[in-house]
């Protein structure tokens, strides 16, 4: 969480991307986003690693040896024999709890991410397509959002709510994570508005909405899907840090209350490192193929970075 | 002159805007807040504290007054600097306890936050001067990874084995329990060795920010024709990255930098909690452990503050800095 919320860290012009890509979409019976996707190796690498962490997710019941709320065993176990990586200072098995707090995370990631992404693209594609007054106070809201500190708005937001649980969670980084993407998106609707094909279209006669969604949005997909990822990596990273903190329902089986109890029990004491390290590397790792597959996401909008 | 006044302009609003929004968080849940609020206080101890019920009182304005009047009634007592009581530290001014912690984020915060600037702008245009070399492949990629680890937990692991497995600093605290707080050599020297673990764990994420933004936009100055045109009459190659290319490409992190400060705010939040370091950041989390609104809603107005007042200062930097700014709102 070194960045906005749905901000994109990311080195440019890394790595054309090889081979002749348009043909493959061509050939391929997959949907073209994939193919472009993976014709990247970073964003193949991330791919990859986010379907792992999925796939964990889905079959969580199945893959897990334990129930992970089941408190049956012996306190403080250390790695190995029926619990590979020991048990919590409460008798929990720390492999169950981290295969069920993929779960936690990437519906946290892929909910949050989604309605982020939905608020920023409607401030920002209103502010950039109306302009005029309605664009000078949006653009105010967002860029009063933007110099708000996020984190402890989130925590005198959760502070208050009289329930605790992911949906507060989830509630408290969407009203406060869209102000980077709308930003984002709005500057790019403003070139996007003026050039001659959206002139045309709307000498043709064509509708708002429809030159809104028809002949503009297709230009903003890289946009669009880059600031899903943004917003989904920033939302797993904040739902990890509020939970943390607290401010979450302490009985979810996720990483940041595995880390929350982890702390709060006393891990260092009994020399658990695994207890502490483990759901942190997870959050680390499933943020990095967020951020791997993102090096590959500006050739969906862009043909040219495809077929050099 | 007209950027100066829009830039002031920005900055009245926002601060209104933030104000106004400290006034609403509390009033956004169900009910009556003050009753809400002294109800769940109830629930929580037997003897209800009466100290706590007025200091609520006071923070949200009698309940019989209409919304406009607590509204009113708010604002004066804002411009007066008067925040109530905190009931966590009875019979302390909120005012009083945010004056105790604020020096010792100030510092915190204000090193860590310079450093990492100074040292990922290095990186980055070190990375974009020997672009799709080895170092720039080690930075860009290790910064990706590092970018996306918590505060929190870099602070749990750095405790782990710095402090509490090797020994080599204190687990926690601002200072030791043996020296008295006062202006002398042997305080300062104590407060640094408790401040390098949590200034060490804010500092590793720190520079990552700026290492991506440096790297990408020098990237774009040393494909322009001036930075050619430099190499070509053979100037010095360190001349050329520094003066002709670096120069230009750093200026989008200026205004980065007071944005960024929201950020360690947040992550310093945690790692003084973690730490116990005796900040704004543990004193926020202490208001949320024991209920404390006044104290907690005062912080959350105060750091929004302080990071509107820094951007109002890069704002005004990057006026100085760069002409084109200046123009650009003339027209």
């Amino acid at each position: 969480m070194s960045t906005p919320i749905g901000q994109v860290a990311k080195p440019i012009d890394s790595e054309p991307a090889p081979g002749d890509v348009a043909a493959a979409v061509r050939r391929s019976r997959l949907p073209s986003w994939v193919v472009i996707l993976w014709a990247n190796r970073k964003s193949r690498i991330g791919l990859i690693m986010l379907g792992l962490f999925i796939f964990v997710a889905v079959f969580a019941p199945l893959l897990a040896t334990h129930d992970p709320k089941v408190t049956d065993f012996a306190q403080s176990l250390p790695p190995g024999g029926a619990h590979p990586l020991g048990t919590t200072a409460s008798g929990q098995d720390i492999l169950s709890q981290l295969v069920y707090g993929a779960r936690t995370s990437i519906v946290v990631g892929l909910v949050a991410g989604t309605v982020v992404t939905f608020i920023a693209l409607l401030v920002g594609l209103t502010a950039g397509y109306l302009q005029g007054w309605v664009d000078e106070v949006l653009s105010f809201l967002i860029n009063l959002a933007l110099v708000v500190p996020v984190l402890p708005l989130m925590i005198t937001i959760a502070a208050y709510s009289p329930v605790r649980g992911l949906f507060l969670i989830i509630f408290v980084i969407s009203i406060t994570g869209w102000a980077w993407g709308a930003r984002v998106k709005r500057a790019q609707i403003l070139t996007l508005r003026s050039r001659d094909y959206i002139t045309a279209a709307r000498f043709a006669g064509e509708g708002r909405l429809r030159i809104i969604f028809a002949e503009i949005m297709p230009n903003m997909m890289s946009l669009v899907v880059a600031g899903f990822l943004g917003a989904a990596a920033g939302a797993i990273g904040a739902e990890a840090g509020l939970e943390f903190l607290g401010l979450g329902d302490p009985t979810t089986v996720s990483w940041g209350t595995m880390l929350y109890w982890a702390n709060n029990s006393g891990a260092m004491l009994t020399g658990q490192w695994i207890w502490l390290g483990a759901p942190g590397l997870a959050i680390a790792l499933l943020l990095s193929s967020l951020t791997l597959i993102n090096f590959g996401v500006d050739a969906l909008s862009n043909p040219h970075l495809r077929e050099r | 002159m007209r950027y100066f006044v829009s830039r002031v302009m920005f900055f009245v609003l926002t601060l209104w805007a933030a104000v106004t929004l400290n006034f609403i968080i509390p009033r956004l849940q169900p009910g009556d807040p003050a009753q809400t609020m002294v109800q769940r206080l109830a629930g929580q101890s037997e003897a209800i504290d009466p100290a706590a019920i007025r200091a609520v009182q006071i923070m949200l304005g009698l309940p019989t007054g209409s919304i406009f009047e607590q509204y009113v009634d708010y604002l004066q007592a804002v411009v007066r600097g008067d925040f109530g009581i905190s009931y966590t530290y009875f019979p302390y001014t909120v005012t009083h306890m945010i004056a105790e912690a604020l020096p010792w984020t100030i510092v915190l915060v204000g090193v860590t936050h310079v450093l990492g600037f100074v040292i990922g702008t290095l990186l980055g245009a070190a990375a974009a001067w020997k672009r799709n070399g080895k170092f720039d492949t080690v930075v860009s990629l290790g910064s990706t990874f590092i970018g996306t680890l918590p505060f929190f937990w870099i602070a749990l692991i750095l405790i782990y084995v710095l402090a509490f497995t090797l020994r080599w600093f204190p687990e926690a605290g601002g200072y030791s329990g043996e020296i008295d707080p006062a202006w002398s050599w042997a305080f300062f020297g104590d407060a640094i060795y408790h401040g390098i673990l949590p200034a060490l764990s804010l500092l590793i994420t720190a520079p990552i920010g700026w290492i991506m933004g440096m790297r990408n936009n020098m990237v774009h100055t040393l494909g322009e024709d001036y930075t050619r045109l430099a190499l070509a009459k053979g100037l010095r190659q360190r001349r050329v990255a520094l003066t002709y290319s670096a120069r230009v490409a750093i200026l989008p992190n200026v205004t980065g930098f007071a944005l960024g400060l929201g950020t360690i705010l947040g992550g310093t939040v945690m790692v003084e909690m973690i730490f116990g370091y005796p900040g704004m950041g543990k004193l926020m989390f202490d208001a949320i452990s024991n209920r404390d609104y006044p104290l907690m809603q005062t912080i959350f107005l105060f750091t929004t503050i302080g990071v509107l007042l820094a951007n109002l200062c890069a704002d005004i930097l990057y006026g100085v800095l760069d002409p084109r700014v200046r123009r650009e709102a003339q027209t």
